[in-house]
C-alpha cells in the first residue's frame, strides 16, 4: 500500500499536483516511484516555456525503464527542481517533498480541480 | 562455498591482468622482421619508427584473449533465453561459408564480372526472403532491425507522397510492439499513436477509433512481445487499409512463423527480417547484423538501390529504379551476414525451415507449461516462440524481483532472460529458448527456475556468486557512470 496524501490532486499517469499561492507544484506519486524502482535520471522542461495541459514535458529514467512525464496543468513553467540533476534519488526517498519536479503558473487554475482526488486515485490503484 | 551457492558447478574465469597495451617492454616478442628485408619494399618516407604496439610473445596474446573469453558468456557456452532477441545457436558451417577465400577476400568495388557468385547468392536471397514473407521484392541493404523499420517507413512515406496523401503523419503502434517501433516512427517525424492492448492482443475498437485520413501506417509485431499471435490479424489489416493506411510487419519474431505463414498473406505491405535473430547470423556482440526489408508490389518501386538482379545470363547491380528512396547503407549491406543466412537456408531447405518453427514453438510452450505453476502467466494459453512470466507474486511474498531471478540464473550457467519488458507485465521475465536447445537443457532450466523460487531470498538478492563480476550496483553505475575497458576496477579518479 503506497502513500496517497489527501490534500493533493492526481492524474491517471501518476503525477500529483498541489496549488499554493497561485503556483502549481508537480511531481510523481509514491506508487509511481515504487513501480519505477531506483530513479537514475530526470529530464525536466525549460523554465519560461508555456505548456498545454497533459503535454509531455520531460521524462524519468529508472534502472528498469524510461517513462514520459506529463503536466497535469497547463501554463508557464516558472521553476524546476534543480536538485534532481545531482540527486535523482530524491524522487524515491521523498516523492511528495524534496522530489518535486516542476512548478507551473496555471493558465486556468480550474484545471487542477478537474483532476482526481485522493479517493479516486486510490481507487485507480486498486487500494 | 556451500553447494547451495554453487548449484550447477558453474564458474566463470576471473583474471586480474592489465590490457595488452600496458604490457610489453621486455625482451619477448611475437615476431621480428629483419630490417634489411624492408629495403626496396617500403619507401623510407612511409615507414614509422614507433608503433603503439606492445612487445609481447604470441602466447601472451593468445592467453589474454582466451582469458577474456573465460569471463564471457555466449550461446556457445550455454542456453541464452533472452526473450525478444532469438539467441539461437548459429551452426559453424555458416561461418565457414563466409571464410571461404573466394568470399572473404573479395571487395564490393570489384567488377561485377568477378562477383557473379556473390551477386548470384544475394539475388537468390532476395528471392527466397520475398517468398518466405509473401512480398514482391526484398532489399538486403539495412544494417539491422531498427534500420529495416526506418527503411520500411521511408517506403511508406514515399508511397503516400507519391499518391498525394501528404497529410498522413501518424503511425499507430500497439503497446505490445517492440520498443523500436515507436522510436522509428518518431525518428521519421511521424506522430506516434499508442493503442492499449486487450487480453494481450490488439483491441479492434481502439484501433477503429485511432485510424483516420492521417494514418500513414500501423506497425505490428506479430507474434507480439507476449508471444501471442494476433488472432484478428486479417481484420486489423482490413481496418487500416480501409482508412487508406499501410501495414508494417515487424518480423523480429519470424522464428515463430517461418515456413508456416506469410505477412504478405496477412495483408501486410512492408516487412523486415532480422537475419541475426532468425537466420543464424551471430549477434549480441555489436554486429554486424542485417535487416532486409520486403515490399508489396505497390511499394517495391521505392526500395533502395542497388538491387541484385539477373538478366538471364549474368547477375548485376540494378540502379535503374527511378522511384527508389536511394541508398540506405554503404555498398550493398552486410554481405557476409546475408551469406551466412544464405548458407543456413541452404542447409535447412523448406522442410527444415518449417521444422525449425515447430520446434521453437514446442520448446517455448514446454517451458511455459512447466513454469506457469511456479510463476504467474498473464493472459493464459498457448504461446508461439516466447512467453512472458510475472514475478510479481515473488516480489510481494519474498521480496525477490525479476532482476534477482535473472542474476541468480547466471549461477546456474544460464544467461539471464529479458526482464521488465514488455512494460504491460509487472516484474516481467521474457523467455525464448529457441529451437536449438535439447530437452535436457530445457529441463535443467526448468529445475533452476523452480529452485530459485524457493531459495533463500537473501541468497537470490545478492546473486550472482560464480560469474567473473558479481552483483553490480546498477543504480550507482547509472547515476555516476565510470567507464573502463579494464578487467578489474578502474583506479579512482
Amino acid at each position: 500500500m503506497t502513500n496517497v496524501p489527501e490534500h493533493l490532486r492526481y492524474t491517471k499517469e501518476h503525477e500529483w499536483v498541489v496549488l499554493s499561492g497561485g503556483i502549481a507544484t508537480v511531481g510523481i506519486t509514491d506508487h509511481a516511484q515504487d513501480s519505477l524502482s531506483d530513479v537514475v535520471f530526470v529530464e525536466l522542461p525549460a523554465v519560461g516555456g508555456t505548456v498545454a495541459q497533459f503535454a509531455k514535458v520531460g521524462l524519468v529514467e529508472s534502472v528498469k525503464s524510461v517513462s514520459d512525464l506529463y503536466t497535469p496543468v497547463g501554463g508557464e513553467i516558472v521553476e524546476v527542481n534543480k536538485a534532481l540533476e545531482g540527486a535523482p534519488e530524491l524522487v524515491n526517498s521523498d516523492p511528495y517533498g524534496k522530489g518535486w519536479m516542476w512548478k507551473v503558473r496555471p493558465s486556468d487554475p480550474r484545471q487542477v480541480e478537474q483532476l482526481l482526488g485522493a479517493a479516486a486515485y486510490r481507487a485507480l490503484l486498486g487500494h | 562455498m556451500s553447494s547451495q551457492h554453487e548449484p550447477a558447478g558453474y564458474r566463470q574465469g576471473r583474471w586480474k591482468e592489465p590490457p595488452l597495451l600496458e604490457r610489453g617492454g621486455g625482451p619477448s616478442r611475437a615476431a621480428t622482421l629483419p630490417e634489411e628485408d624492408l629495403e626496396g619494399l617500403v619507401p623510407v618516407t612511409l615507414r614509422r619508427t614507433h608503433l603503439r604496439w606492445p612487445d609481447v610473445a604470441e602466447n601472451v596474446v593468445v592467453r589474454h584473449f582466451t582469458r577474456l573469453s573465460n569471463r564471457n558468456f555466449g550461446v556457445d557456452s550455454g542456453m541464452y533465453p533472452l526473450g525478444s532477441c532469438t539467441m539461437k545457436y548459429n551452426p559453424k558451417i555458416c561461418d565457414e561459408t563466409v571464410w571461404l577465400p573466394g568470399i572473404a577476400a573479395q571487395h564490393p568495388a570489384q567488377d561485377e564480372s568477378t562477383l557473379q557468385g556473390t551477386i548470384g547468392a544475394l539475388y537468390e536471397m532476395q528471392t527466397w526472403l520475398a517468398e518466405i514473407a509473401g512480398m514482391h521484392e526484398v532489399t538486403l541493404q539495412p544494417a539491422a532491425g531498427a534500420h529495416g523499420e526506418f527503411t520500411g517507413l521511408l517506403l511508406i512515406d514515399a508511397y503516400h507522397q507519391d499518391h498525394r496523401q501528404t497529410q498522413r503523419d501518424q503511425v499507430i503502434v500497439p503497446d505490445t510492439a517492440h520498443g523500436t517501433n515507436p522510436a522509428t516512427a518518431g525518428m521519421l517525424n511521424f506522430e506516434v499513436l499508442e493503442i492499449p492492448s486487450k487480453e494481450g492482443q490488439v483491441d479492434l475498437e481502439r484501433l477503429k477509433g485511432a485510424v483516420s485520413d492521417r494514418t500513414a501506417a500501423l506497425m505490428l509485431t506479430n507474434p507480439n512481445t507476449l508471444g501471442i499471435f494476433e488472432r484478428d490479424v486479417a481484420e486489423i489489416a482490413a481496418i487500416v487499409h480501409e482508412a487508406g493506411g499501410l501495414l508494417y510487419y515487424d518480423g523480429a519474431n519470424f522464428n515463430a512463423i517461418l515456413g508456416k505463414c506469410r505477412p504478405g498473406d496477412m495483408g501486410f505491405d512492408v516487412v523486415h527480417f532480422n537475419l541475426h535473430k532468425t537466420l543464424a547470423v551471430p549477434h549480441g556482440g555489436g554486429g554486424p547484423g542485417s535487416g532486409p526489408v520486403g515490399a508489396s508490389e505497390a511499394l517495391a518501386p521505392y526500395l533502395p538501390i542497388p538491387m541484385a538482379a539477373y538478366d538471364g545470363t549474368r547477375y548485376y547491380w540494378d540502379t535503374d529504379r527511378p522511384k527508389s528512396v536511394g541508398k540506405v547503407r554503404s555498398w550493398q549491406g552486410s554481405t557476409a551476414a546475408v551469406l551466412r543466412s544464405w548458407s543456413y537456408l541452404k542447409c535447412l531447405g523448406a522442410q527444415g525451415a518449417t521444422a525449425l518453427t515447430e520446434v521453437a514453438v514446442l520448446n517455448a510452450n514446454y517451458l511455459r507449461a512447466a513454469l506457469e505453476g511456479t510463476y504467474d502467466l498473464p493472459f493464459p494459453g498457448l504461446r508461439k516462440h516466447e512467453f512472458v512470466l510475472s514475478a510479481q507474486k515473488l516480489k510481494e511474498e519474498r521480496n525477490v524481483r525479476a532482476l534477482d531471478i535473472g542474476k541468480r540464473l547466471l549461477d546456474y550457467g544460464f544467461y539471464a532472460p529479458t526482464v521488465y519488458f514488455p512494460l504491460l507485465v509487472h516484474e516481467a521475465i521474457m523467455i525464448e529458448p529457441t529451437e536449438s536447445e535439447p530437452k535436457e537443457e530445457l529441463d535443467r532450466f526448468i529445475a533452476a527456475m523452480k529452485s530459485i523460487a524457493t531459495e533463500d531470498p537473501t541468497l537470490v538478492r545478492n546473486a550472482p556468486y560464480h560469474t567473473s563480476v558479481s552483483r553490480v550496483d546498477e543504480v550507482n553505475a547509472a547515476r555516476h557512470p565510470r567507464l573502463s575497458f579494464r578487467m578489474e576496477h578502474p583506479p579512482s579518479p
